[in-house]
């Protein structure tokens, strides 16, 4: 037997009912699971962003720039997983050479391309560029240099100058809100629009995935805001935390309404393929769903963060609360995704029955690269923080 | 006060009459719903339009189609690449259903069900539809997978990319990712032989000539006569894929 084909045979020995013959393998594995886990924190962290500079929500103020740096740099890592699993990857760029417009996945790139150029890189820009100025004149040696390449030229500190990219970047925010918003739904619409795979073609999808963006990219800035805090030996601001942690609840109830609904409106309708969706979930999905991603993932963190909303407990432990149940919620999206991904592909398509999945250790889609694209963006964001620390900008009032 | 209401009338019955006219000249444009081709919308009225037909009855399972194709396109002998297979449906006396395809019936099939619960069995060949509206050409991101101008569904193997995004689309399972190529692969109706006008090969090699193929612009074709003068089915039709693939005597439970 030829050991290429090892895990198909093993898989093969493992189908339950019927499937057809080419569906034993899953086409889609780990790596796009992780596709809309990070595109869903790049999405979520930069509305967080947007919360305190479109909508004044002041207590924000000491996330702001975290949460947009989280953005980007979960931003640079998001599409590697999606090259890295194609079967030619040095063709990847047809996509953006010669898209073939009727498809969901052509267009994506351009939409991610308009995130990172346009939103994201010229909203930190304009954030920084009085700070990089100011750095690039106090700074020494490689640093300075750096800084000053950054700021492209500018040298302008004058009060006038600062207002300017003050409203230029609250325009570009303006204009990123939107983009976040078409950024994960299209994610969401890239599954949707199936319609050969009952569990993924629901018009609620790219709206589904949309809300565990923002759940999961405030979830990620507020564990990170924790944790930067605590190396940095500095105080967390209580009210900012408090307030990031109110939202997430309220848009955890969003994200928790939208997918009952979807449910209710497929139990209810129990169209032809209610059968094998019922025994998918009750069966091959009872764990990562109904455990990992409802039960840890969702409520668990309602019921805390509910209660949290009307019993404030001392602040060391309310910070070891969030902290918790960031983390829980991050699981939760984590599966959230799995189960669509992984999910959608257990079932024969013939609606008779099951093939299986097991993760590999190793290989380009094994455990192993998926955890380092996970890890991959902390590094970046350290390595952004320690050039542009935020701590370290002058306080500017929008 | 009754001028006013004849004016109204008036200038309602004009309004009418044109909404009326107007619909009848755009709907007069659009295509006819075509009862024998279901959803299939023709095209390429000038040379032929391919379109498959299979009939159930005759098939008796032998898996000669499924092994031939493997030969005839290089696909990999594993049981897990196929572009051609048959599936052997067997339907108990208990109104429970069992389906089995061992390596794509390229073995043959041994019935697993004892004969006494046995009420009907019968096998049902598959192969890419090669739909009209085919969702795996929808979806392609480069536009590697495309309809020729006779209607025939193929993968450019020199510009796919892998994404596997079509193996997705295709309601069908006809797609499998070639594993030495890594790219997408699939039944091309024997595209190098159809153009010399030879058949494909799973067909020219059905001991019963259970499964033909043909121009479904020549209504004296084979594929044509078939399709009118028998009870045909395409495999869900709900999906709207416009599936060239005809079936005599299809039974409800195969999907
Ligand atoms: S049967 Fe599948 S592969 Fe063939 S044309 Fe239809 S959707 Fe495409
Ligand atoms: S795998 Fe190839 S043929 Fe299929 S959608 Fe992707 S690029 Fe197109």
């Amino acid at each position: 037997m030829n050991p290429e084909f090892e895990h198909l045979y093993q898989a093969l020995s493992k189908v339950d009912g019927f499937i057809y013959p080419n569906e034993i393998e899953l086409s889609w594995s780990i790596l796009i699971v992780l596709y809309p886990f990070i595109t869903g924190l790049v999405a979520g962290a930069f509305i967080l962003a947007s919360l305190e500079r479109v909508f004044n929500v002041k207590s924000l103020k000491p996330t702001y720039v975290i949460a947009l740096l989280t953005s980007f740099a979960f931003l640079l890592v998001a599409t590697m997983p999606l090259i890295f699993h194609l079967g030619q990857p040095l063709r990847a760029w047809e996509i953006m050479m010669t898209p073939h417009l009727t498809s969901a996945m052509a267009i994506f790139g351009f939409v991610y391309l308009w995130y990172l150029m346009i939103v994201l890189l010229l909203e930190i820009w304009f954030d920084y560029r009085y700070d990089l100025v100011l750095w690039a004149r106090e700074s020494k040696g490689i640093k300075k240099w750096m800084y000053k390449a950054l700021a492209l030229g500018s040298d302008d500190i004058s009060p006038k100058s600062l207002k300017l990219d003050d409203k230029l970047g609250y325009i570009v925010t303006v204009i990123g809100i939107p983009s976040a918003f078409l950024l994960h739904g299209y994610v969401g619409f890239i599954f949707g629009s199936i319609k050969a795979n009952p569990w993924w073609s629901t018009v609620m999808m790219p709206i589904i995935f949309l809300f565990s963006a923002m759940v999961s990219g405030i979830a990620l800035v507020m564990v990170l805001y924790i944790v930067i805090n605590h190396l940095r030996k500095q105080k967390i601001d209580m009210l900012c935390l408090d307030t990031i942690a109110k939202y997430l609840f309220y848009i955890i109830i969003i994200d928790f309404t939208m997918e009952s609904l979807d449910q209710i409106h497929r139990i209810y309708e129990a169209e032809e393929s209610f059968e094998i969706i019922s025994l998918l979930i009750s069966g091959h999905l009872n764990f990562t769903l109904l455990i990992m991603q409802v039960g840890l993932g969702m409520f668990l963190p309602l019921a805390t963060l509910g209660i949290i909303q009307f019993y404030k407990p001392e602040e060391k432990l309310r910070k070891l609360i969030y902290f918790i149940t960031g983390i829980l919620v991050l699981i939760g999206i984590f599966f959230m995704r799995w189960n669509v991904v992984i999910g959608g592909q257990l079932f024969s398509k013939s609606f008779l029955g099951f093939t299986s999945f097991k993760l590999s250790l190793i290989g380009p889609e094994g455990f192993l690269m998926a955890s380092i694209w996970l890890v991959v963006p902390f590094f970046i964001l350290a390595f952004l923080l320690w050039l542009f620390p935020p701590w370290k900008k002058t306080p500017v009032e929008h | 006060m009754t001028e006013q209401k004849t004016s109204l009338s008036r200038r309602n019955f004009l309004r009418n009459a044109g909404v009326t006219a107007g619909t009848l000249v755009i709907t007069s444009t659009l295509p006819s719903f075509n009862a024998v081709l279901y959803a299939a919308v023709k095209r390429n009225t000038k040379g032929p339009w391919f379109g498959i037909a299979i009939d159930i009855e005759k098939c008796i399972g032998c898996g000669t189609c499924a092994k031939t194709c493997k030969i005839e396109n290089d696909v990999p002998q594993e049981p897990f690449f196929f572009r051609s297979w048959v599936e052997q449906y067997t339907i108990r006396k208990d109104g429970s259903l069992k389906v089995e395809s061992p390596n794509g019936g390229i073995d043959g099939f041994k019935q697993s069900v004892p004969a006494e619960e046995i009420e009907k069995t019968f096998f049902v060949p598959k192969m890419c539809n090669h739909c009209s509206k085919s969702p795996c050409v929808q979806v392609c991101p480069v536009g590697a997978t495309y309809e020729t101008e006779e209607g025939i569904v193929l993968v450019d193997e020199k510009y796919c990319i892998g994404c596997k995004y079509c193996i997705q689309a295709c309601p069908y399972g006809c797609r499998y990712f070639h594993p030495d190529k890594h790219v997408v692969d699939k039944c091309t109706l024997c595209f190098h032989r159809v153009k010399k006008g030879l058949n494909p090969a799973c067909m020219d090699n059905c001991p019963t000539k259970a499964r033909i193929s043909g121009d479904l612009n020549d209504p004296a074709s084979e594929v044509s006569k078939f399709i009118r003068t028998k009870n045909v089915y395409v495999l869900k039709p709900h999906l709207n894929t416009g599936s060239k693939l005809y079936y005599n005597a299809l039974n409800q439970e195969v999907r």
